[in-house]
C-alpha cells in the first residue's frame, strides 16, 4: 500500500575506512600545504570589493564580444591597465580598472572649479578639499571615457566603484568574519565535547576553508565578499558534518568499553554514513541549483560551496575522525558527560 | 515526543496561518499592496539594488576638516580681537589641534581674556604666566562638531537628490561620518553624484523688491537680477514660489561661522547666526542703509530664507525671525550651517545595477530557487517515501514563513540572499534527513513504529540543536561584520534556520503525529 522509499546507502555497510587514513592523512597534509603554498606564492584574484577599484558590466549588442578588439581599443583611451573577461554568456563582459590617478591639471582645475563655486575659500580648505575632490572626478573621467569608447556596441548595465580606502576596510571586516565566527563555532564544540574533539574539528575546519581558498587560488576565480561568506558557511557545515559523527563516536566509546579505537570509529562511520550522504547529497542539489541557475554573480559562492560541501564530509571521515587515534582519548572519562544513550546517538 | 497537548497544536497552526496572512502581500503588485485596508498586513519584502535596479553611493565627510577649518576660524579671529585691542603678539598658529599665540607682555592677557573667550565659547583658554596663549576644543565638543558636521551634511545630500526628483531615496548615516544615498532606478549617476560631491554654496543677497511679482513669474527681471525658486518648505508657508533677486553678494557664506536654533524673549523658535570679522563687517554696512528691506539668504541658488532687516546687524551677530516651528527653525539652523560648512564628501564607494541587469538576477535566482526546491523535494520523496512528503509540506511552510519574517523586518533581499535561501532550503531537510535515518535505525533495531519514531525525534535532536547553533554562529559573525549584500546572505540564512528549527522538528512531528494516530501503521513505510 505503500511506496517503498529506496535506501540508497544499505544498512550495516563494513566499510574499513580507517584502513587507508594514513594515506588520507598524506593527502590531506599535501592539499592544505599546496594551498597554502598557492594562497602565498601563486596568490589569489581579489576581486574588487578588496582591492578597489572600477567595475563596469556591459553587453555586447551585436552578438558575440570580441575581446581582443575591445582590449586593444580601451588601452588607447588612458584609463590604465584594463581587465576584460567574459560574464557567462559570449556577450557579456566585465571590464575592469585600477583606481584611477588624478594629475596635476586636473587638480588646478578642481581647485579653479571650487574657487567659482566658493568665492573666498581660504588656501588651506582649498588645498584640502582640492584632492579628493579630484579623485572623484578622475574615477567619473574613466568610466566616461570607457562607456563613449563602447559607444553603441555594447551597452552599459551596471558598474561598481570601491575607493581603496573601503577595500582594505573590507578586506579587515572578512578576516574579522573568520575570527569571529571560527572562535565560535570553536567554543561551542569544546563547550559540548571533550577537547580532543575540539582540535580535531578545528584541524578539519581548517582544512576545508583552506582548500577552499586554494582552489580559488589554483583556478584564478575572483576571490570577493561573497566568496568568503561561502568559506563561513562551509565553516558552520564541515563542524555540523563532524559533530553528527563525533555524537556518534562518543556513545559508542561507551557501549563498547574494549573495542580498538580504529574499530569502533569504522562502526561509527559505517552507522551514520547513509545520513552523512543523505544530507551531503541533498544539500549539494541545492548548491547545484545555484550553479547552473542563479546566474554569473553566484557562480563563485556556489563553487566554493560546491567543493566545501564535498571536501567537508570527506574531512569528517578522514581528518576529523582518525585523527581521534592519535590524540591520547581516555576513554573512561568520555562517558560521564552523556546522560542516556539514547539521547545522544544521532 | 509524539504527544501535543491541545494549546500546542493551536500555537503551531496559528504561526503557520500568520505566515500565510504575512507573506500573502507578496503576490500583489507592489501598487495593489499600498492600497490594501490599513488593518490588512501589507508589508512586501525590499529589494536590494542589485536586484531592482538603482545607484548606491557611499560618501565620506572629512570631519577632520571641518575642526580644522573651525581652528582656522578660530585663528583668524583671534588676530582681530588682538589688533583691535591694540596688543603686541607673536607666533600665531594652529598646532596640533591648538589655537597658539604669544602675547609680547604678559600683562595683556587681562585685557584681551574676554574677547578671547567670545571667540568660541566651546574652547578652553589658557594663558601661563608668560604670555602663551592657547586655545583648544574639549574632545566631547569636537565629537558634537563633527556629528553635527555629519548631520549638516546629510541634509545637503538630501536636498540636493530630493532636487533631481527621483523617488523614494534612501539617505541615511552609516557609522560615524558616512553617508549612504541609496536611489533606486536612476537613469545617471554619474551627474547624481557630481552633484552630490559638489560644495555647498551659501550667499547673502538682497531681494529686488521693486520689480512686481507678476513681472517675477513671468521671468521679466532687469539685468543685474536673476530669478530663484524659493525652498518647498517656504513657498507652502503662502509665499511666491519664486524672488527675483539682486545679483551682487552682500556676504558669501563661508563668512558664516554658527548659527544655532533659539528662542526670542516671547519664546517663539528663531535662528541665531555669527558671522567671523570680514563678513561682520560686511554685513553691517550693508545693513545699515537698508534698514527694512528683504535680504535673501541663498543655499545652491534657492532661497532658503527671505527675512526683513529690522535693524542694523554689526558685531557679526543676527537672527532670523519668522513664524517658525521649532522644527523649522532647528532645519534652518541645519541648512544655514551646512551653507557655511566647507565639508568635503568623497564617494567611497559605489555601484550601479541597470535595471535590466537586476532583472536577470531576478530570474536566475527565482530559476535557482524553483530548481533548488524542486531537486530536494523530488530527492526526498524517492529516498523517504511519505515521510519525505511531510518534509515536503514543512519546507513549502519553511519557505512561506521565510518570507512573511522577511517582510515583517523588512529587511533587504539580495543576490546572495537568494543565494542563502536555496541554501537554506537544502540545510532544513538536513534535520528530517537525520530524525528518518535515526528512525531507520531503530525499526532496524525491531522496535515498533511509535517507539521508532519517537526514539528517532529524541536522539537527533541533539544533533539537530549542534548543526544549526554552529551554522547560526556564521551566520551572526557574516552580520556583524558584512556589509550591503553580505548582510542579505547572512539574514537570509541566520532567519531562514531559525524557522527550519520549527517547520522541520515541530511542524513534521506534528504530521507524523497525526498521521500515526489515524493510520496506526503496523509498520512504517520508511
Amino acid at each position: 500500500m505503500f511506496y517503498r522509499p529506496i535506501h540508497l546507502i544499505p544498512p550495516n555497510t563494513r566499510i574499513d575506512f580507517m584502513r587507508w587514513h594514513k594515506i588520507t592523512f598524506m593527502i590531506s597534509l599535501c592539499l592544505v600545504l599546496g594551498s597554502f603554498a598557492l594562497i602565498f606564492l601563486k596568490g589569489l584574484n581579489f576581486g574588487i570589493d578588496f582591492e578597489g577599484g572600477i567595475l563596469i558590466k556591459a553587453q555586447s549588442t551585436q552578438g558575440p564580444a570580441d575581446l581582443a578588439s575591445l582590449r586593444s581599443q580601451l588601452d588607447s583611451i588612458g584609463v590604465g591597465e584594463v581587465s576584460l573577461q567574459l560574464l557567462g554568456s559570449a556577450s557579456d563582459i566585465s571590464i575592469r580598472l585600477a583606481h584611477q590617478k588624478y594629475t596635476d591639471a586636473d587638480l588646478n582645475q578642481v581647485k579653479d572649479q571650487i574657487k567659482k563655486e566658493r568665492p573666498g575659500t581660504r588656501q588651506e580648505e582649498l588645498d584640502r578639499m582640492a584632492p579628493t575632490r579630484a579623485d572623484g572626478e578622475a574615477q567619473r573621467h574613466a568610466v566616461d571615457k570607457v562607456t563613449q569608447s563602447l559607444g553603441s556596441a555594447y551597452a552599459v548595465r551596471g558598474w561598481q566603484f570601491v575607493g581603496p580606502k573601503v577595500g582594505g576596510e573590507q578586506i579587515q571586516a572578512a578576516i574579522w568574519a573568520i575570527i569571529l565566527s571560527m572562535g565560535g563555532i570553536m567554543a561551542y564544540v569544546w563547550f559540548r565535547y571533550e577537547w580532543q574533539f575540539g582540535v580535531n574539528a578545528l584541524a578539519a575546519l581548517i582544512h576545508d576553508c583552506v582548500t577552499t581558498v586554494g582552489l580559488f587560488s589554483l583556478l584564478g576565480y575572483e576571490f570577493n565578499l561573497t566568496v568568503v561568506a561561502a568559506v563561513l558557511t562551509i565553516a558552520g557545515y564541515s563542524v555540523n558534518d563532524t559533530v553528527v559523527i563525533y555524537d556518534r563516536i562518543r556513545s559508542e566509546l561507551r557501549r563498547y568499553k574494549k573495542m580498538p579505537l580504529a574499530e569502533l570509529l569504522n562502526l561509527s562511520i559505517n552507522e551514520t554514513l547513509p545520513r552523512t550522504v543523505m544530507t551531503s547529497g541533498i544539500t549539494l542539489l541545492s548548491v547545484i541549483a545555484l550553479y547552473f541557475f542563479g546566474g554569473e554573480s553566484l557562480h563563485g559562492f556556489s563553487l566554493a560551496m560546491l567543493w566545501g560541501i564535498c571536501i567537508g564530509t570527506y574531512s569528517t571521515i578522514y581528518v576529523a575522525a582518525p585523527m581521534l587515534i592519535y590524540m591520547n582519548l581516555r576513554r573512561e572519562k568520555v562517558g560521564p558527560t552523556v546522560k542516556t544513550d539514547a539521547a545522544q546517538r544521532p | 515526543m509524539l504527544h501535543f497537548s491541545k494549546w500546542s497544536i493551536w500555537v503551531t497552526l496559528g504561526i503557520l496561518l500568520a505566515g500565510i496572512i504575512f507573506a500573502a502581500p507578496n503576490l500583489l503588485t507592489r501598487e495593489r499592496a499600498e492600497a490594501l485596508p490599513s488593518w490588512l498586513p501589507s508589508k512586501q519584502i525590499s529589494l536590494g539594488l542589485d536586484l531592482r535596479g538603482g545607484s548606491y553611493l557611499l560618501l565620506e565627510v572629512d570631519v577632520e576638516g571641518v575642526i580644522n577649518d573651525q581652528l582656522q576660524t578660530a585663528k583668524d579671529s583671534v588676530r582681530d580681537v588682538l589688533q583691535k585691542a591694540k596688543v603686541g603678539y607673536t607666533g600665531l598658529d594652529v598646532k596640533n589641534g591648538k589655537v597658539i599665540v604669544k602675547l609680547l607682555s604678559a600683562a595683556d592677557a587681562d585685557k584681551v581674556r574676554t574677547s578671547l573667550r567670545d571667540v568660541d565659547r566651546d574652547m578652553t583658554l589658557d594663558i601661563d604666566d608668560a604670555g602663551n596663549v592657547s586655545m583648544s576644543l574639549p574632545d566631547n565638543i569636537i565629537q558634537q562638531r563633527q556629528s553635527r558636521a555629519v548631520e549638516q551634511s546629510i541634509e545637503v545630500v538630501r536636498r540636493r537628490v530630493d532636487e533631481t526628483g527621483v523617488k523614494e531615496p534612501t539617505i541615511q548615516r552609516q557609522g560615524e561620518n558616512r553617508i549612504l544615498v541609496q536611489v533606486p532606478g536612476v537613469a545617471n549617476p554619474q551627474e547624481l553624484e557630481a552633484l552630490l560631491v559638489k560644495t555647498a554654496k551659501m550667499t547673502f543677497q538682497f531681494v529686488d523688491q521693486n520689480v512686481p511679482q507678476d513681472q517675477v513669474d513671468r521671468g521679466l527681471v532687469p539685468p543685474e537680477d536673476e530669478i530663484l525658486p524659493m525652498d518647498e518648505s517656504n513657498a507652502r508657508a503662502g509665499g511666491p514660489a519664486k524672488m527675483a533677486i539682486q545679483k551682487r553678494v552682500i556676504v558669501s557664506g563661508e563668512h558664516l561661522v554658527q548659527a544655532s536654533p533659539a528662542f526670542d524673549q516671547y519664546g517663539a523658535p528663531d535662528v541665531q547666526f555669527k558671522f567671523d570679522s570680514v563678513g561682520g563687517r560686511q554685513f553691517c554696512a550693508a545693513t545699515k542703509d537698508n534698514i527694512g528691506r528683504l535680504f535673501a539668504i541663498v543655499l545652491d541658488n534657492k532661497i532658503i530664507s527671505a527675512p526683513r532687516i529690522q535693524s542694523a546687524i554689526c558685531g557679526g551677530d543676527g537672527i532670523i525671525t519668522g513664524h517658525f516651528t521649532t522644527q523649522e527653525a532647528n532645519q534652518l539652523a541645519i541648512l544655514l550651517s551646512a551653507g557655511a560648512l566647507p565639508a568635503t564628501l568623497t564617494k567611497v564607494e559605489g555601484s550601479t545595477v541597470g535595471a535590466d541587469l537586476g532583472a536577470d538576477s531576478i530570474a536566475a535566482g527565482k530559476l535557482a530557487s524553483i530548481m533548488g526546491i524542486v531537486l530536494v523535494m523530488v530527492a526526498m520523496v524517492v529516498f523517504y517515501g511519505m515521510f519525505g512528503l511531510f518534509a515536503n509540506i514543512a519546507l513549502i511552510f519553511n519557505g512561506i514563513l521565510l518570507l512573511a519574517a522577511m517582510s515583517l523586518l523588512q529587511a533587504t533581499l539580495t543576490l546572495p540572499g537568494i543565494a542563502g535561501v536555496v541554501l537554506t532550503l537544502g540545510m532544513a531537510v538536513d534535520a528530517n534527513v537525520l530524525i528518518y535515518e535515526r528512525i531507520r535505525e531503530e525499526i532496524r533495531n525491531g522496535r515498533g513504529p511509535v517507539i521508532a519514531i519517537d526514539q528517532g525525534y529524541r536522539g537527533a535532536m541533539g544533533t539537530i540543536w549542534d548543526s544549526h547553533i554552529t551554522t547560526i554562529v556564521s551566520a551572526i559573525a557574516l552580520y556583524a561584520v558584512g556589509t550591503g549584500p553580505i548582510k542579505g546572505f547572512a539574514v537570509t540564512l541566520g532567519i531562514g534556520l531559525v524557522i527550519s528549527l520549527f517547520t522541520a522538528v515541530v511542524v513534521v512531528r506534528l504530521i507524523t503525529a497525526t498521521w500515526l494516530r489515524h493510520a496506526r501503521p503496523k509498520e512504517l513505510p520508511l
